[in-house]
């Protein structure tokens, strides 16, 4: 410290504004501690809203939205090709970027939180310093660290940094480019392969792994496979990148599948590989938090660190990196902070895809569940059965109940189809209450609806779905 | 192999302290051999191997609190024969696909993956089904869910079931709505002072069996009203007519004790006076009369105090009574029971006077609502028909639940007691 800065007090430091890190500062708030919140950016939102999920969901809606209107041709109504104006759409996209990050500092500044930016290091494990216009150092008697994660990069040597973007950069939508390879098959490559696909690009998925999103159980991806078939040039797994240079003015992919090489020529290479927490150029090394070799800060289930009074929460604290556990675990940490006994003992957390179909799941897949040896009943509903998503066009999808054989307690649930993300709310909420299969099948669903498919489903597990022959 | 668990030790047992582990790893055991001692809530108990087989792994070690449920020792049925490799039966490897090497993609896992929680118990099955609500009130309740019974639909832990956990904490019976809360063993406030102070002192871990001892004379102390009554017996002619039989029943008969006499005749008291072989419900304001009398017997151990229970004292023949107390003392003292030994009675006797002492205020074994403490019998100076005479006098006092039991009653069923005692007649007709 030099001589003249002088150090604030604050009961509660928050580092990061994103889903994690607002939440966890508003409830600190709430809880009468008196909290600061620090942030690089220039407004609060982290990721999620600036550059993440929030711009994704936008663009996802309009390139949904040309997709249906191309499909109602069956229907009898015909549009012609849309045009696209790519400045108003980003302006579009953006404007719905500002007006949710408008709301959170609204939120900060109403609940008496103080905002600073700048990025924020250790010097000890009760001191913070953030450089942003000036210098501010903070004492705190407690620290949440919610610095979120970015974007994992190939090395060099497999791709040139000017030959490829990642989702942020893909987000901004520059241009659209006639060819585009997404380097990695999880849900951010394909939701932005699809938006692309939409906008007019001729979309390669190239995936390491032997399939596209590992996670997931398999028979939810085969209607997305179906459709991905028809919007992307080639979906390819079992890929082994080599190289990539530029050549005019594309960039020429060398890569090995089934042991041959090849080459292919592309506008223009998103790489979505994952992502990495950001528990580097903190200052950690002057505290006692312990950071794993892949990167996570070790919590324990108050997200507490191994340093007593800082606690981590969000992507930099561990696996699944969603917006909404972080938000979870932002409350845990705050809670634990004003003396509650509150910890993270949350028994599913949802996970959605936002392309279409749209995928979720929560609690065990089938997948998890037979590798544990679980004695499992598995109840499916097929779509095609669906009255509400025959009316709607859109027959293509799955709902799968898979319950304990012995309790027939639901431990998890998959949906493969349109509003996928709402109805895995409520399997979420059974699986929390320790629902069965027959509580589901027997609350009463609305008809028609999506999620009357979670009921049948369930009914399925017991045997007595009526709109399904037993086999 | 057989992963051994702690099993259920009966109604409100769920946990216990690993006092001894009798085996060792690579040890094998027959079915039936005791493997480890485990101290509970009421006494210590032998756990014996379920299974013949060799002893593959000893997860607890002494002084540890294991839970029902828990595993303690895993067994190689395989035998004797020195079975190096484990039997293949763990799950099969999850499937080459999910692994992250180099730069695989990793799209969001939907369980719950990160952080591990710092407590190293062994998970249930199934984690316990109750709502996130609920698992937040029970950890602000510092009650530990998996304990608590559920009364909703398919065993679902309710709201009022986690409250009603708190309040009766090992007793599950409703709570008594006018008692304070029994599960603390101290007055809130009371802190104590740093004694090293004022010289040396040395901390020792409190046993099982000590921390259920204060639990429940603390719940006595607070939720019973007592009173003692005291008086004297003259046992002078009772204890000539017990020596004579003890000399002539032979080697072979069972020699009657004074403790046994006293049972027998506390047994037929208490067939005349039922309100002293009661319980009381506060919360539904009714006394329990029970048709049946099991006598608990207080029983100094090594490990420290243990009631066992003479059941039907009242059915039973006085030699029966004493050949039993015989039995149930020394297994008491040799730690050989089972907890289900130590349930049920519905009056307890104490007899200190082996030690010495006359008079004594016992504290009354709740939920029971009477208890007996027999002092030393001394020869006494009494006064008879005007002149003093030496008569051997055995101190009785008996202290009472004041809500159940008045004064006058006491005193009446002590009178009745003592008129059998000084009057072997009396006796011999009321068994």
């Amino acid at each position: 410290m030099v001589v003249g800065e002088l150090a604030e007090q604050t009961e509660v430091v928050v580092i990061g504004g994103g889903p994690g890190g607002y939440v966890a500062a508003f409830r600190a708030a709430d809880l009468g501690l008196q909290t600061t919140l620090v942030d690089v950016a220039p407004v609060l939102g982290g990721v999620c809203l600036r550059e993440g999920c929030i711009p994704s969901k936008a663009l996802l809606h309009v390139a949904h939205l040309m997709e249906d209107a191309q499909l109602a041709g069956e229907f009898g109504v015909t549009f012609g090709p849309p045009r696209v104006e790519l400045d108003k759409l980003r302006a579009w996209k953006q404007s719905v970027v500002e007006r949710l990050c408008g709301g959170i500092n609204l939120l900060a500044s109403k609940r008496g939180v103080r905002v600073i930016r700048g990025r924020a290091r250790f010097e000890d494990s009760r001191t913070v310093r953030v450089d942003g216009d000036g210098v501010t150092i903070l004492r705190f008697n407690h620290a949440i660290i919610a610095t979120g994660s970015r974007a994992k990069r190939l090395p060099e040597s497999i791709i040139p940094t000017d030959c490829c973007m990642d989702s942020t950069a893909a987000l901004t939508l520059e241009t659209v480019p006639k060819t585009l390879l997404v380097v990695g098959g999880g849900y951010i490559g394909l939701e932005l392969g699809q938006v692309y696909a939409a906008l007019g690009s001729r979309v390669t998925i190239m995936e390491v792994l032997d399939r596209i999103l590992t996670g997931a159980d398999q028979d939810l991806l085969r209607p997305l496979l179906a459709r991905l078939k028809k919007q992307f040039d080639d979906v390819l797994t079992g890929v082994t990148l080599q190289g990539a240079r530029k050549v005019g003015q594309e960039i020429e992919v060398t890569f090995v599948k089934d042991g041959q090489p090849q080459t292919r020529m592309f506008e223009r290479v998103l790489v979505c590989v994952g992502r990495q927490p950001n528990s580097d150029d903190l200052g950690l090394e002057k505290t006692r938090v312990v950071v794993n070799q892949n990167g996570f800060i070790e919590v324990d289930e108050a997200r507490r660190t191994a340093d007593k009074r800082i606690y981590a929460i969000g992507d930099v604290a561990g696996n699944p990196m969603l917006a909404h556990k972080a938000s979870h675990e932002g409350l845990v940490a705050a809670e634990a902070i004003a003396g509650k006994p509150s910890v993270f003992d949350a028994r599913a957390i949802p996970a959605v895809v936002y392309t279409s179909p749209e995928i979720a799941w929560c609690g065990l897949t089938e997948e998890e569940a037979r590798s544990k040896g679980l004695e499992i009943r598995v109840g499916k509903f097929n779509w095609a059965a669906s009255g509400r998503a025959v009316a709607m066009g859109r027959p293509e999808g799955l709902t799968k109940v898979i319950a304990d054989a012995g309790t027939g307690r639901v431990l998890g649930v998959g949906v493969v189809g349109q509003r996928a993300d709402d109805l895995i709310a409520e399997a979420t909420l059974a699986i929390e209450m320790g629902a069965r299969a027959e509580d589901l099948a027997m609350t009463i669903h609305p008809h028609p609806s999506a999620s009357e498919t979670l009921m049948e489903a369930a009914e399925s597990v017991l045997g007595t779905a009526i709109h399904m022959l037993r086999k | 192999m057989f992963e051994f668990k702690l099993p259920d030790l009966g109604e409100g047992v769920h946990e216990g302290q690993i006092v001894n582990v009798l085996v060792k790893e690579g040890d094998t055991v027959a079915e039936y051999q005791p493997m480890l001692e485990v101290e509970t809530d009421k006494a210590a108990v032998e756990i014996p191997a379920p299974k013949a087989g060799r002893v593959a792994k000893i997860h607890v070690q002494t002084g540890q609190v294991v839970k029902v449920g828990q595993v303690l020792v895993s067994i190689d049925e395989a035998g004797a024969v020195a079975a190096a490799e484990q039997p293949a039966t763990a799950a099969p490897v999850p499937p080459a696909g999910k692994a992250t090497l180099g730069v695989a993609v990793g799209p969001p896992a939907p369980t719950v993956v990160g952080p591990k929680p710092t407590s190293v118990e062994t998970e249930p099955a199934q984690p316990v089904a109750a709502a996130p609500a609920v698992r937040r009130l029970a950890r602000e309740l510092n009650v530990d869910i998996a304990q608590v019974p559920g009364t909703g639909p398919g065993g679902r832990v309710l709201r009022e079931d986690v409250e009603r956990f708190a309040a009766g904490r090992a007793a599950p019976a409703a709570a008594v709505p006018g008692a304070v809360g029994p599960a603390r063993t101290s007055v809130a406030g009371a802190e104590l002072p740093d004694f090293s102070q004022y010289g040396p002192v040395r901390r020792e871990v409190v046993p099982q069996i000590r921390k259920t001892i204060a639990r429940q004379m603390t719940r006595a102390w607070v939720n019973v009203p007592r009173v003692t009554h005291c008086d004297q017996a003259d046992i002078t002619e009772l204890e000539r007519n017990r020596t004579q039989y003890n000399e002539a029943v032979g080697p072979d008969g069972t020699k009657l004790s004074l403790t046994a006499i006293v049972i027998k005749a506390v047994a037929a008291g208490l067939r005349r006076f039922p309100m002293l072989n009661s319980s009381y419900d506060a919360a539904a304001e009714e006394i329990i009369y029970k048709d049946y009398v099991h006598i608990g017997v207080a029983v100094d151990t090594p490990r420290g105090l243990v009631v066992p229970v003479l059941r039907d004292a009242d059915r039973k023949s006085l030699p029966q009574v004493a050949a039993e107390l015989v039995d149930l003392s020394q297994r008491a003292r040799a730690a050989k029971f089972e907890i289900a030994d130590l349930r049920g009675a519905t009056f307890t006797i104490t007899n200190v006077g082996a030690l010495g002492g006359t008079f004594v205020t016992p504290m009354v074994n709740y939920p029971e609502v009477g208890i007996l403490g027999l002092g030393r019998a001394r020869m006494e100076a009494v006064v008879r028909d005007g002149q003093i005479v030496p008569r051997l006098m055995l101190p009785i006092s008996l202290s009472f639940d004041h809500r159940v039991v008045d004064g006058a009653d006491a005193a009446r069923f002590v009178a009745d007691l003592i008129r059998s005692l000084e009057n072997p007649l009396r006796l011999i007709s009321l068994m």
